[in-house]
């Protein structure tokens, strides 16, 4: 999939400005920001230290996706301390992010980006905000799908799952290393299982439903 | 004391021959290892991204498990997948530090009748073999020096970062050392723990193929013969994606990508076969470079 | 020996102060007035606005004279206010100044209470305390301690430098030591400085030479202070002096022995260049050494290691100088103050890999380019890399080991402005592309702004950026054999890959290794950081918490050649007010200890902090020196026997004063 450029943003009376020959108007209003997003986000990662960035840049400059990002690392903690909801929400930078922790080795006020990531990931998913089929959050529903069920993940009929709710054609196209990897004997066909699938019931939070649908 | 052995769900899938090899190797060495009975999935990316609690709480049934079937004081779970290694760290680390946490997850597991008291160490396996079992052990069992084998030791990213306390979350060298006691020459190389793009070779496929032809190109600038790896989705991906790499950014990149453990198991003269050689996408390559000593030719 | 006040009554005379509506809005000071009227022998009880106002003072004076009171309360302020200046008022009255006993009302009751009748019952508890104690004073004499005007100074880099010079020439006795070979510090190493791009060593070297030839400077080079024992005004130092195998006295510095040496060449790491370059083990540390003396190193000279050298460099010395037996001696002097401006170290950038520094060997420390750039330099002057290229781009990177959890938290204040230095030092020298990477530029002083336009005008690039890591990974063909630094431009909004030839590391400043061994020799403070502690951020830069004892330059936090300058005359200063005074008071609040009662155990020894207990062996009692002692208390209560006292702390003043607190009071419900 290609790369996205960010969204032209909307004026607040509603209407929306179409781009006349490349120009585009671009101004936040302090009433369009989510004050409490920063410290909600910021809370969920264990208290992160989301106040002492100094915006410098290391993250981004260390994170090897992030010229692949609409808005890089050190734009997402920005935001999310200002407010920008909306925009960080919808960027594809927290889907992007690969969780390799270089960022977070490296910052000089020791935030734990990645662990913000990941809260934005579970706020992005909770609301629904993505693209339907969005491999990624689709990827992460499956899978956690999948492990309620039977406690361990079968790859094979992760992939396949996954490959049907965003773009069957891609079963096509990985078809070969599909059948490949099967007669090495890499993609199995049996599912793995855990005995007691009970324990795990009970200690995941009780009276979710078994398709795993998603509460906060 | 035995080590208790977590595999995971790769190990039983794409990185079987990781399972494979490891356990032969592990054989080898005389090294007591026992698999963690009845292990569930630790969660790996995917279970962070929707619930945090039920995150930990997944991981940490691993962990009361663990502590339920050692009699060790200090209970050693080795996890060879770096995800698994790095999530049950990082359960492990959490319980500890934030006492919050710990009582939640505790609650979570006293609903199922288990707890967690604090007992285990995760480990990986380069940190046992080198620091715990020892090189010069090693050195001593080898039967075919792997001379004249040029490795890039990769090491991916989230088994040095960012909870191992082993080696140096940027410039590890664990697997070179291992490496150079099997004989082989590890490649001088900056990109050792550059991310691979973990699940995004499935999901956004463009950007995961960019990150692995970065890390092939310069291993193959590099000299090297072969990429050794300590991670079933980095070997994954470093292997499987070659020829549409090549397709699609006019490369020509055709280098054998293999566990670290089956370096190491064809040093220690272990059947090829139950190192899991065979599921290995690029074994030819494999065969012109090793000329293990008073072994004939058709041993591999 | 405490006693009771010989003509029996007591008549106190009490105050209260509103201090505008600092107390006054909270207690209701009229209340506690009336209050304190009622109590045991309390003569006069008066509220007064301003008490520590002349006629606040005043008050008092009257009151002593007309109703004959001897003992005096004041309730206000915070002692550490006040107590000098009423004790000074009652001292004026004709009382002992020890009679008076002050009570805490604003800081401990008004300002943070908000309920005011609760507060002025407390207000009132307090005083009743203080009336209770305030019987059992008893005179005390001011202890004067004489102060040898000679003074020591620590270290001979600018700060140490200047701080001597100012002090020999208010005619004062000054022992400068210093530990390498030569004075100049890390000054002597630099090669301009901003923002005026003087020459360091020509700015610098008048100075040392004057430091060598002035009359009252003593100059101990290659010395170390090996002990510093006594207090304020008295203190005895030993000084190791260690062996150069050079008679000061009779070389020159004509270095005819360096060229003579068996060595045709050098194989030593070279210490002032930065180990950019190799010397002898003969050698002189530069040209310009202050004192101009050699000196022989016996880790590396043949004739230590083996005793069989030709011996080329007496040969050539045609003044006799060098002496293989000279011994390491030992001097001991008398000083009354002392100035420690033992300087800084860099911050070791081997601590932060990703920087490639010691792995590329293109990779420059800020000090190494000082020395590089400098006509004096391994180089002379000639920007030539470790491996023999001249660099067509640099990168200078700030912010390395300051700023950041991981290595030192602080910012290192200098490295910015030495970082432009060496920007604009770089693009004379080789007219190459010059790129600084930055988080903040951060250039507050006096024409450093100016200097910084300067350098915008001539191109240099600034990216504000903090570097991730310094890479020999090529992913065009244009970074092929170069080093590339990567940094996402947060300006203009983009990541960037730059290639560069040359890398130079801004390393901040630190406090030097042995800074937490020197600290403890001279008995002083030194904050978490490592630095040594002054005595107030504000308002006490250069005072330590040891009197006698100053602080001046990096020794005491980074800071560049104006500030240390700067300091090292406010540390002088001090010194000379202490000097000039010829003595200084100290208070009485003592500890002392009854002869008779003492089992000579010696457990106070180990616990007085400022080393002020001694054992005398003949009489087997503990002594305590009055002059160190600060009146902490910890022997008072740790004494075994209950055999040490404390001035204006005395067991009677304090259960006294506990039984004035906790009396029962009709208002007191359960």
């Amino acid at each position: 999939m290609s790369l996205p450029t960010p969204p032209a943003v909307q004026s607040d009376d509603g209407a929306s400005i179409e781009s006349m020959k490349q120009v585009v108007r671009r101004i936040k209003f302090e009433s369009e920001l989510d004050l409490e997003f920063g410290e909600r986000v910021a809370a969920k990662a264990y208290g992160q230290k989301l106040l002492s960035c100094i915006q410098c840049g290391t993250c981004s400059a260390t994170c090897p996706l992030s010229h692949y990002m609409d808005y890089t690392p050190r734009k997402i903690i920005a935001m999310t301390r200002e407010g920008f909801r909306e925009e960080v929400l919808n960027s594809l930078t927290i889907w992007l992010c690969s969780s390799c922790y270089a960022c977070q080795v490296q910052c000089p006020r020791q935030i734990h980006i990645t662990d913000v990531m990941y809260a934005l990931k579970r706020e992005a998913i909770s609301l629904g905000f993505y693209p339907r089929r969005l491999p990624i959050p689709v990827l992460a529903r499956e899978f956690f799908k999948r492990v309620l069920k039977d406690g361990r993940n079968t790859e094979s009929w992760l992939l396949i799952s996954l490959y049907l709710r965003t773009n069957p054609f891609r079963m096509l196209k990985e078809a070969m290393l599909g059948l490949r990897l099967f007669v090495r004997g890499r993609l199995t066909v049996g599912r793995e299982r855990v005995r007691r699938r009970d324990q795990l019931r009970a200690i995941l939070t009780p009276g979710r439903p078994k398709n795993g649908g998603l509460v906060k | 004391m035995t080590y208790l052995y977590y595999p995971g769900c790769s190990l039983r899938s794409t990185g079987r021959a990781y399972e494979e090899s490891l356990l032969t190797v592990f054989r080898a060495l005389e090294i007591p290892l026992k698999e963690l009975d009845d292990w569930n999935c630790c969660g790996a990316t995917s279970y962070v991204s929707i619930d945090e609690t039920d995150a930990f709480a997944l991981a940490a049934r691993n962990l009361a498990l663990a502590e339920a079937q050692s009699s060790d004081g200090s209970v050693q779970l080795i996890a060879p997948c770096s995800a698994c290694y790095l999530v049950l760290s990082k359960t492990e680390r959490y319980l500890e530090d934030y006492p919050d946490v710990n009582a939640k997850i505790n609650a979570a597991l006293d609903r199922a009748g288990l707890r967690y008291h604090g007992k285990v160490d995760v480990r990986h396996p380069l940190d046992v073999l080198v620091n715990d079992f020892g090189l010069e052990k090693i050195a001593k069992r080898i039967k075919h020096p792997l001379t004249g084998l040029e490795v890039a030791c990769y090491y991916g990213c989230q088994t040095v970062r960012p909870f191992a306390t082993y080696d140096h979350p940027q410039y590890p060298e664990t697997m070179d050392k291992i490496v150079k006691v099997l004989g082989a020459e590890p490649i001088d190389w900056p990109l050792k723990t550059r991310c691979c793009g973990g699940s995004l070779t499935g999901t956004i496929q463009e950007a995961g193929l960019r990150l692995n032809r970065a890390l092939l190109k310069e291993a193959k600038g590099r000299d090297a013969d072969l990429v050794a790896t300590c991670c079933p989705l980095c070997q994954h991906n470093l292997e499987c994606y070659q020829p549409r790499i090549n397709r699609m950014y006019d490369e020509d990149i055709d280098i054998p990508v293999a566990y670290f453990t089956q370096l190491m198991g064809i040093a220690l003269g272990c059947d090829e076969r139950e190192l899991g050689m065979h599921r290995l996408m690029k074994k030819p390559s494999l065969k012109h470079i090793m000329h293990p000593k008073g072994a004939s030719a058709n041993a591999w | 020996m405490p006693g009771k006040q010989t003509n029996g009554e007591i008549r106190i005379g009490f105050y209260v102060c509103h201090c505008g509506h600092n107390i006054g809005q909270t207690v209701d000071v009229k209340a506690v007035a009336a209050y304190a009227e009622k109590l045991p022998h309390v003569v006069v009880a008066r509220e007064y606005k301003y008490m520590c106002s002349d006629p606040g003072q005043e008050l008092i004076g009257e009151d002593v004279r007309a109703s004959k009171l001897n003992r005096i309360i004041v309730a206000s302020c915070s002692p550490l206010l006040h107590e000098h200046t009423f004790r000074t008022a009652v001292e004026k009255a004709g009382l002992n100044p020890f009679f008076f006993q002050m009570v805490n009302i604003r800081e401990n009751v008004s300002w943070v209470h908000t309920d005011t009748a609760a507060a002025t019952q407390k207000a009132n508890d307090l005083v009743r305390a203080a009336v209770h104690r305030v019987a059992h004073h008893v005179p005390l004499e001011k202890k004067h301690v004489a102060i040898d005007p000679a003074v020591l100074v620590v270290g001979g880099g600018i700060a140490g430098i200047h701080a001597a010079l100012t002090l020999a020439n208010a005619g004062k006795k000054v022992t400068l030591v210093e530990r390498e070979a030569t004075i100049g510090g890390h000054m002597a190493k630099f090669d301009k400085t901003f923002p005026t791009l003087d020459c360091a060593a020509c700015i610098l070297t008048p100075k040392m030479s004057q430091v060598k030839n002035h009359p009252n400077i003593t100059l101990w080079t290659y010395s170390e202070v090996a002990s510093v024992e006594g207090f304020v005004g008295n203190y005895t130092v030993r000084v190791r002096r260690k062996p150069r195998y050079i008679n000061e006295e009779l070389c020159v510095g004509c270095m005819e022995c360096i060229e003579k040496c068996v060595y045709k060449e050098g194989k030593t790491s070279d210490e002032f260049n930065v180990g950019l370059s190799k010397r002898k083990p003969v050698y002189i540390p530069f040209p310009q050494a202050t004192p101009q003396v050699v000196l022989i190193d016996p880790e590396v000279c043949i004739e230590f290691k083996s005793g069989k050298c030709k011996k080329t460099c007496v040969e050539a010395c045609d003044r006799d100088a060098i002496d293989f037996k000279q011994k390491e001696t030992v001097e001991e002097i008398r000083v009354g103050t002392i100035i420690l401006a033992t300087g800084f170290k860099t911050f070791d950038a081997r601590r932060v890999p990703v920087y490639g520094y010691g792995k590329y060997p293109n990779v420059y420390t800020s000090l190494e380019v000082e020395r590089l750039v400098n006509a004096s330099g391994p180089t002379g002057g000639e920007l030539i890399l470790r491996d023999g290229r001249r660099p067509k781009t640099v990168g200078i990177i700030h912010c390395v080991g300051s700023r950041d959890k991981n290595t030192n938290r602080w910012c290192s204040r200098t490295c910015c402005m030495y970082s432009l230095k060496l920007a604009h030092l770089l693009k004379e020298h080789t007219d190459a592309e010059v790129y600084n990477f930055y988080i903040d530029i951060r250039a507050a002083g006096k024409t450093y702004e100016e200097f910084y336009d300067k350098l915008l005008e001539e191109n240099i690039h600034f990216i504000r950026g903090r570097v991730a890591e310094v890479t020999d990974w090529a992913v065009r063909p244009s970074e092929e054999g170069r080093l590339v630094i990567r940094a996402e431009d947060t300006m203009i909004g983009i990541v960037r890959r730059v290639p560069v030839d040359m890398v130079v590391l801004a390393v901040g400043m630190e406090p030097q290794t042995d800074a937490g061994d020197v600290r403890r020799l001279f008995n002083i403070s030194c904050s978490t950081e490592g630095f040594f502690l002054e005595r107030h951020p504000k308002l006490a830069p250069v005072d330590t918490f040891t009197d006698g004892i100053f602080i001046a330059g990096a020794c005491q936090g980074p800071k560049d050649i104006p500030d240390s300058v700067a300091q090292a005359g406010a540390a002088a200063a001090q010194a000379l007010a202490l000097i000039d005074r010829g003595e200084i008071e100290l208070e009485p609040n003592t500890a002392y200890v009854e002869a008779e009662l003492c089992s000579g155990c010696k457990t106070c020894l180990g616990l007085c902090p400022y080393h002020a207990i001694t054992r005398n062996e003949e009489l087997k009692k503990a002594e305590i020196n009055e002059a160190l002692c600060k009146g902490c208390g910890t022997c008072v209560a740790g004494c075994p026997s209950g055999a040490i006292h404390q001035h204006l702390f005395e067991d009677d003043m304090i259960f006294s004063e506990l039984s004035g607190l906790l009396e029962p009071q009709p208002a007191d419900c359960c």
